[in-house]
């Protein structure tokens, strides 16, 4: 019943607007103004671009202030100092060539609308302009250019020795994380070796991987610099974690890497933004298929302290498992040993 | 190089009298350039619509999580589940479908090959295209590709799902997405013909304007639209086959086993026997093309542009010779920045800062572009035709989109913002509506050539009006999701505390994309309406300078009756100083308006009457032959 009445208010609507279509272009033609060069509506469009200007700046500049706390993320690494501060300088320059060009594109039309007694200028070039606003662009750029490939040639240096070693691994539609132990080496892997019981493809028999072990969460330690190790089990995905700034994408067959410093604990980000729920994240932000939305990990940044405290407590995949050392060779099997006995105690 | 001007007419002579179409060969299997470009317009249109309801439907979804879909079940069936919720699968085939059809059937055919086709042998004075049959072929082929893609958006698996990028593995392995089956299969398909078509029209578009120019017509005096379609045809004969070899190599990885792409992969519960690919080998081939190819959308656009502004400021076009110059360094720059899509994809970044330097020079003639269109307005006489409006919306998407590609192609800043909502707003300002409102104003400003009728000029308005601000409203507001860090091609963004907000900009978007969809029917009414109701067209309704106004009203194929008219000076000279008309067009000799001559222009005089007395022998010598 209602999808009839919507139809007949519908038909009703469109059945006006053609009449009044109709009947302007009727009139139009009686009084001559299809004839003219420019017609009525000439005066009409000229104003409605500074209408136009006014509203849409208006509402620019509200919605921008307003939304502020909202979309600008809190920082919670170092680079992302300096990322950010790269990212509003930008917003700055351009925001005035933005508002600059807009004026002059919506004010020249109502300026400068169809007028018959006058006559265009004919200026047909003038290379001094030319060259000014070819050398002025390309100056400004080269500094925003400059300062942005600075950034980014500390953001992708090699990371200190001594840096915290995480590997993030992709896989549809999670993530997995392996830390390497106390030796801060990860052990190899395989991606032959994949099975129900060793989802990293990790190779036992490197001595390495011995006190690897797995976990459910990213924890990184505050002020300390961490190296993400990420790869992909099966198609690309992408490790995003907003609040870090960081972003890299998951290959497959090619080892990927990102490192950083975070700034701020989970504890203190909670209380700086007064939510006792808040999480950092990871997203993955390279599409992978079905459950791509889906594929959150979590991180905690604690102090230092707390970090090792942790790693300490940790199982490392043969002790949760020692079934995965069964057919190592004697060397390694008596480390691995050593390993599963610890947790016994 | 006389000869080789005289014997067109001669030819075009013998047609008048032997020609006879029937329906066929005049509507359908047709040579005539004219036609052809009106094919492609008419094809594109189509496409724009699907491609337009494609994204509303992936707009309900992201505007309205909570509602049910079932009123789409009798049109997406099992693509609907029990509980009335779209499938996530089919959420990211619609994604990758309007990516595609927008991307290569709208914008590139629908715009390129449109008014490449109809306008290059009409502005540069020739019969036709310098091959009628390939052209025809060209149309052909996209015909076939479109049917191909058509098709795949009714299998059961549902169409390529992996985004328009199409990056493998996802794309090459059927376990990991259903799209990767046959609905890839058939995008391959259906690329590669379009790849055959682009390059059958491109090479045509190039020999044409090359080749066949009127006598007069040299490349200095060649209007901006045609210098447009000239580079843009150069930039895709150079970039389209490489985007047909990395599809080629992904044919391969997909059904012969072996592994440019695929390395070290574990799915399905299976280690796959593949080693030593590259997934970024894709990615670098895939930009290689895909990078030019926003300039292959937009550079016509930008031509189009030039022409509508500079005929309604009755202004020349201001730095004739710096647009050229301009274009010609995007066209040259656009084969050496693709990798800026890459910055993360774990490409060595020493090459991120080489691309970041590269990109960030693109924008310097971006920019004169821009202030040349400023100070073409400035001081003109404006006359605000639809074609006008549209043409100063470009400008300002232009201007808007361009300005975020800045901040993208900065890799520092580019970390946080790539594959954001930062990133759709970007392209979709500055590639997609930028160039379609180029295109909108290319069927406003031509519409009388085309089928000899004005659009209506009142509907025109509203339907800018309506667009522009929808665009603004869908785009702009993206801007500040990006900011915020959503990921783009999220079936929905619940699962994240950080993107769990702005649930009420989103629906703001969805509404003001429905209702910009909606108002694009106004303007497929005043088409199809104006074609046979419209009022009649004048010879030259905006009062132009250059050539296809001085063919009849609805000129046969052939274009001029009699002989083909010889151009003796630049498509801009409007509100000439002395002049008694605001312009010339280009067929009135230098020595015909000795009052608004400037001093140089005096002195080319005598050297025109020599030609022209010249001209005049070899055509006397012509008629006598007959």
């Amino acid at each position: 019943m209602y999808g009839f009445l919507i139809g007949v208010g519908v038909l009703l609507l469109l059945s006006i607007i053609w009449m009044v279509y109709r009947i302007q272009t009727l009139v139009s033609v009686v009084k001559g103004s299809d004839k003219k060069i420019a017609s009525g509506s000439n005066k009409v469009n000229a104003i409605l671009f500074v209408l136009f200007l006014v509203g849409t700046t208006i509402l620019m500049f509200w919605y921008s202030i307003k939304e502020f706390k909202n979309y600008q993320l809190p920082i919670a690494s170092e680079h992302g100092v300096v990322t950010d501060q790269l990212f509003w300088i930008t917003m700055a320059v351009t925001g005035i060539v933005f508002l600059i060009t807009h004026v002059l594109l919506f004010v020249f039309p109502y300026k400068y609308q169809y007028k018959e007694d006058r006559k265009a200028t004919f200026y047909p070039d003038n290379n001094k302009l030319e060259i000014i606003w070819t050398i002025v662009p390309g100056v400004v750029l080269a500094g925003l250019v400059i300062s942005g490939w600075m950034a980014w040639s500390d953001i992708t240096a090699p990371a200190p020795e001594k840096a915290h070693v995480v590997e993030i691994m992709g896989y549809q539609f999670a993530w997995e994380i392996r830390y390497p132990g106390q030796d801060n080496v990860l052990g190899d892997y395989d991606y032959r070796l994949i099975t129900a019981s060793n989802s990293h493809g990790v190779d036992f028999t490197d001595k390495n991987s011995i006190d690897d072990f797995p976990s459910s969460k990213v924890v990184i330690p505050k002020g300390e610099p961490v190296l993400f190790k990420i790869r992909a089990r099966d198609v690309l995905h992408s490790v995003f974690a907003p609040h870090m700034r960081l972003k890299m994408d998951a290959v497959p067959g090619m080892p990927t890497r990102f490192w950083f410093v975070p700034t701020k604990t989970t504890e203190e980000m909670r209380a700086e933004l007064n939510n006792p729920e808040f999480e950092y994240e990871i997203a993955c932000t390279e599409v992978c298929g079905r459950g791509h939305f889906s594929m959150r990990k979590v991180i905690e940044v604690v102090e230092p302290e707390a970090y090792q405290k942790w790693m300490v407590e940790q199982k490392s995949f043969i002790q949760q498992n020692p079934a995965l050392a069964e057919n190592l060779n004697a060397e390694t099997k008596e480390l691995a040993e050593i390993q599963i006995s610890k947790s016994k105690k | 190089m006389a000869t080789a001007t005289v014997a067109p007419h001669d030819e075009a002579a013998h047609e008048h009298h032997e020609h006879h179409d029937n329906f066929i060969t005049k509507y359908i299997f047709t040579q005539d350039h004219k036609m052809i470009g009106k094919q492609f317009l008419i094809t594109g249109m189509f496409w724009a619509i699907i491609g337009g309801f494609l994204s509303i439907l992936f707009r309900f979804q992201l505007g309205f999580p909570e509602m049910s879909m079932e009123f789409l079940r009798p049109l997406l069936g099992g693509w609907i589940d029990e509980s009335g919720a779209l499938d996530p699968n089919f959420y990211l085939a619609l994604v990758t479908m309007h990516g595609t059809i927008m991307v290569f059937f709208v914008l590139t055919a629908g715009l390129s090959g449109t008014f490449s086709n109809y306008l290059i042998p009409l502005q540069i004075g020739a019969r036709d295209m310098a091959s009628g049959f390939m052209n025809m072929l060209s149309y052909w082929f996209f015909f076939l590709s479109g049917v191909i893609m058509f098709i795949s958006l009714f299998i059961k698996t549902g169409p390529a799902s992996g985004g328009w990028v199409v990056y493998p593995p996802l794309s090459a392995l059927e376990q990991a997405i259903p799209g990767s089956g046959l609905g890839m299969t058939l995008w391959l398909i259906s690329m590669t013909f379009f790849i055959v078509s682009s390059l059958l029209g491109g090479i045509n578009y190039i020999t044409t304007v090359i080749n066949l120019r009127t006598k007069g017509m040299s490349f200095s005096r060649l209007p901006l639209t045609i210098w447009a379609f000239f580079l843009t045809a150069v930039i895709g004969l150079l970039s389209f086959p490489v985007l047909f070899a990395a599809a080629l190599l992904l044919v391969f990885d997909r059904s012969f086993g072996t592994s440019f792409y695929l390395s070290d992969i574990y799915i399905g519960g299976e280690a796959l026997p593949n080693t030593g690919g590259s997934p970024v080998l894709y990615q670098h081939l895939f930009w290689f093309l895909g990078h030019p190819e926003v300039y292959i959308v937009l550079l016509p656009a930008l031509g189009i542009t030039s022409e509508v502004i500079a005929t309604n400021s009755r202004k020349p076009i201001f730095g004739y010779k710096a647009m050229i110059i301009s274009m010609l360094g995007i066209t040259i720059l656009s084969f050496i920045v693709w990798a800026h899509h890459m910055f993360v994809s774990g490409m060595n970044p020493f090459l991120g800062s080489i691309f970041m330097f590269l990109t960030l020079i693109i924008a310097v003639p971006s920019a004169v572009k821009v202030f040349n269109y400023l100070t073409t307005l400035w001081r003109g006489n404006l006359i605000f035709t639809p074609a006008m409006l549209f043409s100063i919306g470009l400008v300002s998407f232009f201007i808007s989109g361009g300005l975020t590609g800045i901040f993208l192609g900065n890799s520092a800043i580019d970390i946080q913002l790539h594959d954001t909502y930062f990133v759709v707003a970007h392209f979709h300002l500055v590639m997609g509506s930028a160039s379609f409102f180029g295109l909108m104003a290319g069927v406003y400003h031509w519409f009388p050539k085309m089928f000899g009728r004005m659009m209506d000029a009142k509907l025109g308005y509203i339907h800018f009006w309506l667009t522009f601000t929808g665009v603004y409203l869908v785009f702009f507001p993206m801007h500040y999701i990006g900011i915020a860090g959503f990921p783009r091609r999220y079936y929905s963004w619940t699962n994240f505390n950080f993107a769990d907000m702005y649930t009420d900009l989103n629906m703001f978007v969805s509404v003001a994309a429905i209702i910009t969809f909606a108002a694009q029917f106004i303007f497929i009414f005043n088409f199809f309406y104006s074609m046979y109701r419209g009022r009649k067209a004048t010879l030259n309704p905006w009062r132009s300078n250059t050539l296809e106004w001085t063919t009849p009203l609805y000129p046969e194929h052939g274009n001029w009756p009699g002989e083909i008219p010889t151009v003796y000076r630049w498509p801009y000279d409007y509100s000439k100083p002395g002049a008694a008309e605001d312009f010339i067009p280009q067929t009135v000799p230098l020595s015909a308006t000795p009052e608004s001559n400037l001093p140089h222009e005096q002195e080319m005089v005598a050297l025109e009457m020599e030609i022209m007395k010249d001209e005049s022998e070899v055509l006397v010598a012509n008629e006598s032959k007959h």
